[in-house]
């Protein structure tokens, strides 16, 4: 059984939503108790086929319970140098990065959803550091790692935001809205990824396995980016419709991705709870220390280098192929020419209200972020591969 | 206070619209970017002594003038 996929899990979700509806209309003071249950429940029905990887979802999450309780001690005594910070990140991450580089070889000491929950790990620390968190609170920490409804896959929700929905009690008036939108989100979703995923998985299939023309390409990389954004962004949906239900509301994953008008503009709308948290832990610190200590000699140049280097990480995070890398490394380069662009551009200032100019960059941006797709599955690779051999382009 | 305040704002959104218009929205209207809003965050650090976090606050919390202002005097102890 796997997350939000087959009759068994379904038919699980079904009955789990169900009583926590009725709990919900209820009392929604209880639903805190129950969403606890129910975690368990569905992480044991996913998890217990494969031991190993239960025993490692668990015995991270306690680890990492004592890591950041270890470390709030630490703080309040008025130990939090940059050593004693950067050692808990690592050590929060230690497994995440061992997992990553053995997964060339067979991919040891994994679990599913390792990397998103080192997301959520991290996060609680690094706001201990910044001190915006002052303490956690066992049962409320747990749940929060541990919440089944994005457990393998996100939208990655921020622990402050969650402990608010966690302790709330919803009017019944409140949680029927509630349930409603989650509701709607759950079956928008499925029709997402059982349908529209299906059917542009299955042309994406035709234009791989065509000799390579103009037009495949084109194909496969249109093709493809929709298959993806069906299924990430169905998956996303139903994780969120779920957690609604439950009385949680995670934050949404995408926002009509494929009518941004510039490359920033799409990353505040492709993957959203990844590049915010990106933004605010990676760029964002990287920027404070840049401009503080003024590693550069103009901002421009330091905003380049920081989408230059959020980006490269973000790559490395999906895994440490060279088409991951280049993924990275792409998107990173363009963002920094789009801000080098929207910034010292006299021409762009000029146009960027004008319907043409929307027009024309919205298709542009468009075919960027296709062609970052193409990269992204590593077809690009392949293709380059498949010419230094000898194959050729034929027609259009 | 508020004049100084305004005046950073103003340098990170490289627009003099923020000064007058109170409640405009800072970010949906491209008026601060990431970039404007940590250059504004460090400049309010160095100006008057407050700390903010780079994840701490939602934008829906900062996304005006009047907030950015009502942040600073709150921070700095003068609410």
């Amino acid at each position: 059984m796997s997350f939000y996929s087959g009759f068994d899990f379904f038919s699980w979700l079904a009955v789990v939503l169900i009583a926590a509806a009725v709990i919900g209309f209820w009392k929604s003071k209880y639903l805190k108790f129950y969403r606890a249950f129910a975690s368990g429940l569905l992480i044991y029905l996913i998890y217990h086929t494969t031991p190993n990887q239960l025993w490692l979802l668990l015995g991270y999450a306690i680890f990492a319970l004592f890591l950041t309780k270890i470390y709030i001690y630490l703080k309040s005594r008025g130990n939090d140098s940059d050593f004693v910070f950067h050692t808990v990140v690592g050590l929060a991450l230690m497994l995440l990065v061992f997992y990553k580089i053995s997964a060339f070889e067979e991919g040891v000491g994994g679990f599913l959803g390792i990397s998103y929950i080192c997301f959520r790990s991290v996060q609680v620390i690094i706001e201990i550091h910044d001190g915006v968190i002052a303490d956690i609170q066992a049962f409320s920490y747990l749940g929060f790692l541990l919440f089944f409804p994005s457990l393998s896959s996100g939208p990655i929700d921020r622990s402050r935001r969650f402990c608010q929905d966690d302790a709330r009690e919803y009017t019944r008036e409140e949680y029927s809205k509630l349930f409603e939108a989650g509701t709607f989100k759950l079956v928008l979703g499925a029709f997402y990824k059982i349908v529209c995923s299906e059917i542009c998985y299955g042309w994406m299939q035709d234009f791989f396995a065509k000799p390579y023309s103009t037009l495949t390409v084109l194909g496969s990389a249109y093709t493809y980016g929709l298959y993806l954004f069906f299924d990430f962004a169905g998956y996303s949906a139903m994780a969120v419709g779920t957690a609604y239900v439950l009385g949680i509301q995670l934050p949404d994953n995408f926002r009509l991705p494929f009518i941004s008008l510039d490359m920033k503009d799409f990353w505040n709308r492709w993957h959203i709870s990844l590049s915010t948290w990106f933004r605010d832990f990676i760029f964002n610190r990287f920027m404070m220390g840049a401009l503080k200590s003024k590693w550069f000699s103009d901002r421009i140049y330091a905003a380049s280098a920081g989408y230059i280097v959020n980006m490269f990480i973000m790559g490395l995070w999906h895994g440490l192929e060279t088409h991951y890398i280049q993924y990275g490394l792409y998107h990173g380069v363009i963002l920094a020419i789009t801000e080098i662009y929207q910034k010292k551009s006299k021409f762009y200032k000029k146009s960027k209200g004008k319907l043409w100019y929307k027009m024309a960059s919205w298709f542009i941006t468009l075919n960027i972020v296709m062609f970052g797709f193409l990269v992204f599955s590593g077809y690009i690779n392949t293709m380059v591969q498949d010419f230094i051999k000898g194959a050729v382009i034929i027609g259009v | 206070m508020e004049e100084k305040i305004l005046d950073i704002l103003s340098k990170a959104c490289e627009d003099d619209v923020v000064k007058e218009d109170l409640n405009i929205e800072l970010f949906e209207t491209d008026l601060l970017d990431s970039l404007g809003f940590i250059e504004m965050v460090i400049q309010l650090e160095e100006t008057f002594g407050i700390t903010v976090a780079p994840s701490e606050l939602d934008r829906a919390q900062i996304n005006t003038p009047q907030k950015v202002i009502d942040l600073v005097l709150q921070r700095t102890g003068r609410i």
